[in-house]
């Protein structure tokens, strides 16, 4: 699947077709966002007839070193219009140092950065009329209702958008009067995106957007982002999590020790990992070894047995003949695919952060 | 938009967060009146032989207390409050020019400060009849422009050095209380030790305080220009917008 650098792709919709086959594939996905991702993939593709690609982020050859530590070393990234893209890592692995880097709050100590067409160390304040943030542990001012601080954020912009809507949109509507230190935790995220939505921007920076979230408010805050991708706008977040990446974005880059480890769609990152099956089970400490031919693995912490295989009906076959044959049982029998937590971790194995 | 309708429009949210903030409102607006009742129900307001009010040395000090409480420990609490909950790294991330930002901050403690001083005037005039002489008004109204501007700057300079939200009131108070001590404004600096005064000199706290004496002289045939008083506050005030024009920061420090 040639769908890597996002800036073409041989057929025409080809990497588009793919990622939307995916998503319908998906039970709950809701169906609105695979077609406007649909009409949206084929507008870019069009657009690209017409013109050379201009990205919403191009980053070349991107370092950032405090002292002897260095915590971006060489990144490069091309994120396209209308485009969600999602950027993964371990804690420390320098993903907010980049993101900090792309909104202008940190300055790099080299490669080249352009956000909208501007290196954000030198943009000048009308940029930002473009860019929305949502900040990490970024709390609303107390004394002030929902709905002040939202139209308090739209008088920074010259053409914000309309902040009775924007209530509407994340759905603060009926708590436009709460004084913000009286909202829950996921009514202020929701107050949160809705300040960074109000100046109508191009591109949104989301990051970690859900750590330390409850499994609900995560679920929220994902219908909240598949609604920014209906909106048409172009996203980057970070994140730790394998399955948000996964559920939110177009593509995944996956960094490691401020380096890029991979990039791709998920399907493309798991087809980067050598094993695509993983049989195991629970064996006895007075069962008898199996053949070593199978290339069996005792995990020392679980007990647990595994074989990670391309080729798991062979395999499958000849471990159940083998446990026939010497009458051993065979617990917790269990064929499955390597979760993209597997993948990811396989991916960074070996970076330490 | 022009840049002076964002600055009103900034100065109303700054006003309206102030009156919604309890512990700002307090300490800024009925603290310094509540001192003002105090010292004058303890201390007494007799009628000295040259016919002047005890209470004409107390409402300067009281007025000193709530322009340095509107305009510098206000926002120094305030700013570094913002500042350690991502809103000012908000504001940042937003096109409006950050000075917009940070001149309606100033702007809304000089308001806070002069209807603090027109307030303390007319209580001290009717209750404790403290004349306010129309030729010293002047005087009244540079030092609190003057003070205002300086104060500003440097409550936003101590910002730089306090690391964080629950170390703001603090550090801030551990400051400014002594200061209040060894200026005149809870105790009259006629009764105080030599090196008491000379140590307050060194400050802009006392520096107001004396300026507003002056001001609020019962026996002044004409304005006086405490010139030397204005000169030490506004080379304060420039030495701290120098340093938070090198080191104000808008990002939390975690």
């Amino acid at each position: 699947m040639q769908y890597l650098g996002g800036r073409r792709s041989r057929n025409i919709l080809g990497g588009r077709h793919f990622v939307v086959a995916r998503r319908l594939d998906r039970p709950g996905f809701p169906t609105r966002a695979c077609l406007s991702a649909l009409v949206r993939a084929t507008v870019r593709e069009l657009l690209r007839k017409v013109g050379p690609v201009t990205l919403a982020i191009a980053v070349h050859d991107l370092h950032m070193h405090y002292g002897d530590f260095t915590a971006v070393d060489g990144i490069d990234l091309e994120v396209e219009h209308g485009e969600v893209l999602a950027f993964l890592g371990s804690n420390g692995a320098g993903k907010t140092t980049t993101i900090e880097i792309l909104e202008g709050f940190r300055k790099r100590t080299s490669g080249t950065v352009e956000v909208l067409g501007f290196d954000p160390e030198v943009a000048p304040l009308s940029w930002r009329e473009r860019i929305g943030i949502v900040l990490q542990e970024s709390e609303p001012v107390p004394e002030l209702t929902a709905g002040e601080a939202v139209f308090m954020q739209a008088g920074y912009y010259t053409s914000p958008r309309d902040p009775v809507e924007t209530l509407e949109l994340v759905g603060l509507a009926t708590s436009a009067d709460q004084r913000t230190r009286k909202l829950s935790g996921g009514q202020k995220r929701r107050l949160d995106l809705a300040l960074a939505l109000v100046g109508d921007p191009d591109l949104v920076f989301l990051d970690e957007p859900t750590t330390g979230f409850d499994p609900s408010a995560r679920r929220e805050s994902w219908g909240m982002i598949e609604a920014l991708r209906d909106l048409g706008k172009t996203v980057l977040l970070t994140t730790h999590y394998m399955d948000e990446a996964e559920q939110l974005a177009d593509r995944i880059v996956v960094i490691g020790a401020g380096k890029v480890v991979a990039r791709g769609t998920a399907d493309d990152l798991a087809a980067q990992v050598n094993a695509t099956t993983r049989i195991s089970w629970r064996p006895k400490l007075t069962d008898a070894q199996p053949p070593s031919g199978l290339g069996a693995q005792i995990d020392p912490a679980t007990g647990i047995a595994r074989i990670d295989t391309d080729d798991s009906l062979v395999v499958l076959h000849q471990l159940t003949n083998w446990a026939t044959e010497t009458g051993v049982q065979l617990p917790e029998l269990n064929v499955a695919r390597p979760t993209l937590e597997d993948v990811y971790l396989q991916l960074t194995e070996g970076t330490g952060r | 938009m022009s840049a002076m309708t964002r600055l009103l429009r900034q100065l109303n949210y700054d006003l309206l967060i102030f009156r919604r903030n309890p512990a700002g409102s307090f300490f800024t607006v009925i603290l310094p009146l509540i001192f003002l009742v105090l010292f004058t129900s303890i201390f007494g307001n007799e009628t000295l032989e040259n016919g002047a009010k005890v209470a004409t040395l107390y409402v300067p000090g009281i007025l000193t207390l709530a322009i340095a409480s509107a305009t510098l420990v206000n926002p120094a609490i305030t700013m570094t409050t913002r500042r350690e909950r991502g809103v000012l790294k908000r504001v940042r991330s937003t096109p409006i020019p950050p000075w917009v930002f940070v001149l309606s901050q100033a702007l809304s403690g000089f308001v806070i400060a002069a209807f603090m001083t027109v307030v303390i005037t007319l209580i001290g005039r009717v209750f404790y009849g403290v004349e306010l002489q129309w030729e010293t008004l002047p005087n009244l109204v540079i030092s609190l422009l003057i003070g205002s501007a300086a104060f500003s700057a440097i409550g936003l300079a101590m910002t730089t050095i306090i690391p964080s939200e629950d170390a703001a009131p603090a550090v801030t108070n551990a400051i400014m209380l002594p200061l209040y001590f060894i200026s005149g404004v809870f105790v009259p600096s006629t009764t105080t030790p030599g090196w008491v005064d000379a140590v307050g000199n060194l400050f802009p706290v006392s520096h107001l305080n004396q300026a507003l004496q002056e001001s609020y002289d019962p026996f002044a045939d004409g304005p006086a220009w405490p010139w030397n008083h204005w000169l030490v506050i506004a080379l304060w005030g420039l030495v701290a917008a120098a340093v938070v024009l090198k080191s104000f920061r808008w990002t939390p420090n975690r």
